[in-house]
């Protein structure tokens, strides 16, 4: 593997470390199985997409991306909390709702930026490389949002917000309004995508109406990764996990894509990722097994 | 006080399984007064008590704190007002949060919460002097996680966090019943001194009669959805569980005879 390959690897990593603590949110503090991911992610990119292409500031465009996704997230909660529709159906309905709004926003099925400015050639200086400037800009990006969640959730609201993914009715019991608390936790994990989804769309040269497929996979195979890497239950160890377990996963992906006498091709990094996700999901299960084994 | 007045809840209208389990239920409790339900599988206990914290709707009646008007208030509004520990242990703290995250968490039941840190030096040093008076060790334990902790120990911990901010009403929902009769006692115990202590208006549903005669300054019982009991002062001073028995027995028969005379 290359210097190039494994920065691109880097790179890729990094913006779906941001998925992978959107998905944190959803499916860990909150315990609520939000789809809504598969969506709001594309949607993030074809926001920042077709604004930049229109000539707005791309800083400005990826911000209101951002916003996008933590609206996507406030209404999959509210079918959720208001509707009673069951958690993981209303997120597949704001899924395929998402496919449509997203061709519309674009108008057709890709919006290229070849020539467009990002907020990664906004920041170029002359003397680096993009491929190195990119993981650069990226690293700080993701450390400041996990230092950011990392305070948010150990504020009074934070707090709350993890009591009602935890336990509910005690939650209710202290005061806490559980229904607030799962759209402020829908639209905080769906922003992080929509973020992740822009800054896609800005490194490889424009959103496409299927760069979404399959990224909630992706984002519980980095929670899952890392947690089996770094278990702990301390919020901002936890978070460094999912980071860590995001570009963990993209190494491997680019080994496996890479590796010549393996036989893989691009194609196949949808196997690839269902086989890793099987693989994390029932080391932990053998595990257990060997030690009780020894134990008896 | 607190204030119920003729509540009425049924549990699936105009079906075969149709379950009337509050008939006409009312009751009074003065501020300050420790009052101990009892009453058979199917009274209606838990039902009332549910129905004060708001969990359960009523069909019809009214629910007043201080005059307050809650009937409607949904259940993280009333806990301004209502605190409350469950019977299971499991259900009255969060299993993933810690001992002070959990503390923390109580000492804004009720209360705005904004930005700020949620566990502060100064609280810290508060929850430890708290956790300190039950002996357990735990003041030593605070960021550990409380799902660590026993059935009995959680219950304690339950109790001092449902007194950590001043509420109209304490709402105990058998909460000894879950544990071994030494620790359910250490639990009782630790109720009477934090009751006292706060002065707190109480409601304590209990499945033990003894348990009902033992702790509190008044006792109600209810049957089929009502209070057919209510006993209090010098003629709930001398009770024995006996006594408590033959009363319930008497109210018992009364009420099959009335149905006698309805079918006759």
């Amino acid at each position: 593997m290359s210097l190039y390959t494994l920065l691109g690897a880097l790179e890729i990593g990094l913006i779906f470390s941001l998925v992978a603590l959107g998905v944190y949110i959803s499916f860990r503090l909150l315990r609520f199985p939000d789809l809504t991911v598969d969506g709001s992610f594309p949607l993030g990119g074809a926001v920042a997409a077709t604004l930049i292409s229109n000539g707005t500031d791309p800083f400005v465009s990826t911000i209101v991306a951002t916003i996008a996704g933590a609206v996507a997230g406030v209404i999959t909660g509210w079918l959720n909390i208001r509707l009673k529709i069951m958690d993981l159906l209303a997120s597949i309905l704001m899924m395929i709702a998402l496919y449509s709004i997203n061709l519309r926003i674009m108008g057709k099925p890709n919006v290229p930026l070849i020539n467009e400015p990002t907020v990664f050639t906004a920041l170029q200086p002359e003397a680096m490389s993009d491929y190195v400037l990119r993981p650069l800009l990226l690293i700080v990006v993701v450390l400041a949002a996990k230092l950011v969640l990392d305070w948010f959730f150990s504020t009074q609201t934070g707090l709350a917000m993890r009591a009602t993914g935890s336990n509910a009715r005690m939650a209710r019991a202290q005061g806490v309004h559980t229904g607030l608390m799962v759209l402020g936790g829908m639209a905080l994990s769906n922003a992080l995508v929509g973020l992740a989804g822009a800054l896609f769309a800005q490194t490889q040269g424009g959103a496409d109406i299927s760069m979404g497929v399959g990224t909630i996979v992706i984002g519980l195979a980095a929670v899952i990764v890392g947690e089996s890497l770094l278990p702990s239950r301390r919020l901002y160890l936890a978070t460094i996990a999912v980071i860590v377990g995001a570009i963990v996963y993209r190494f491997f992906i680019a080994l496996a894509l890479n590796s010549d006498f393996i036989g893989l091709q691009a194609q196949d990094l949808n196997l690839v990722t269902a086989l890793l996700v099987t693989i994390a999901l029932v080391v932990p299960k053998l595990r257990q097994h060997w030690s009780g084994k020894k134990l008896n | 006080m607190l204030r119920a007045q003729d509540l009425h809840i049924t549990f699936n209208p105009g079906t075969p399984i149709e379950t009337r389990a509050l008939r006409g239920m009312s009751l009074d409790i003065p501020s300050g007064q420790f009052v101990t339900v009892i009453g058979s599988n199917g009274a209606g206990k838990s039902t009332f008590l549910n129905a004060v914290s708001g969990e359960m709707k009523v069909d019809s009646g009214r629910i007043e704190i201080d005059g307050i008007d809650m009937t409607r208030q949904p259940v993280w509004e009333r806990a301004r007002h209502v605190a409350r520990v469950f019977q299971d242990p499991m259900a009255g703290t969060c299993e993933d949060l810690t001992i002070e995250e959990n503390m923390a968490l109580a000492t804004l039941r009720g209360q705005r919460r904004g930005l700020g840190w949620a566990v502060k030096p100064a609280l810290r040093e508060e929850f430890r002097a708290q956790l300190s008076t039950l002996g357990l060790g735990l003041e030593n334990r605070l960021s550990d996680r409380i799902g660590l902790l026993s059935g009995g120990q959680r219950q304690a911990v339950s109790l001092l966090m449902a007194a950590l901010r001043p509420s109209r009403l304490l709402l105990l929902d058998e909460h000894t019943a879950a544990l071994d009769p030494r620790t359910a006692d250490f639990v009782l115990q630790l109720t009477v001194r934090i009751v006292a202590e706060h002065k707190l208006t109480t409601m304590m549903v209990t499945h033990s009669m003894r348990q009902a005669l033992d702790v509190g300054e008044r006792t109600v019982m209810l049957h089929q959805g009502k209070v057919v009991l209510d006993v209090s002062g010098d003629e709930r001073k001398g009770m024995t569980v006996k006594d408590l028995l033959t009363m319930f027995e008497r109210v018992r028969g009364e009420q099959i005879d009335d149905d006698a005379l309805l079918l006759g």
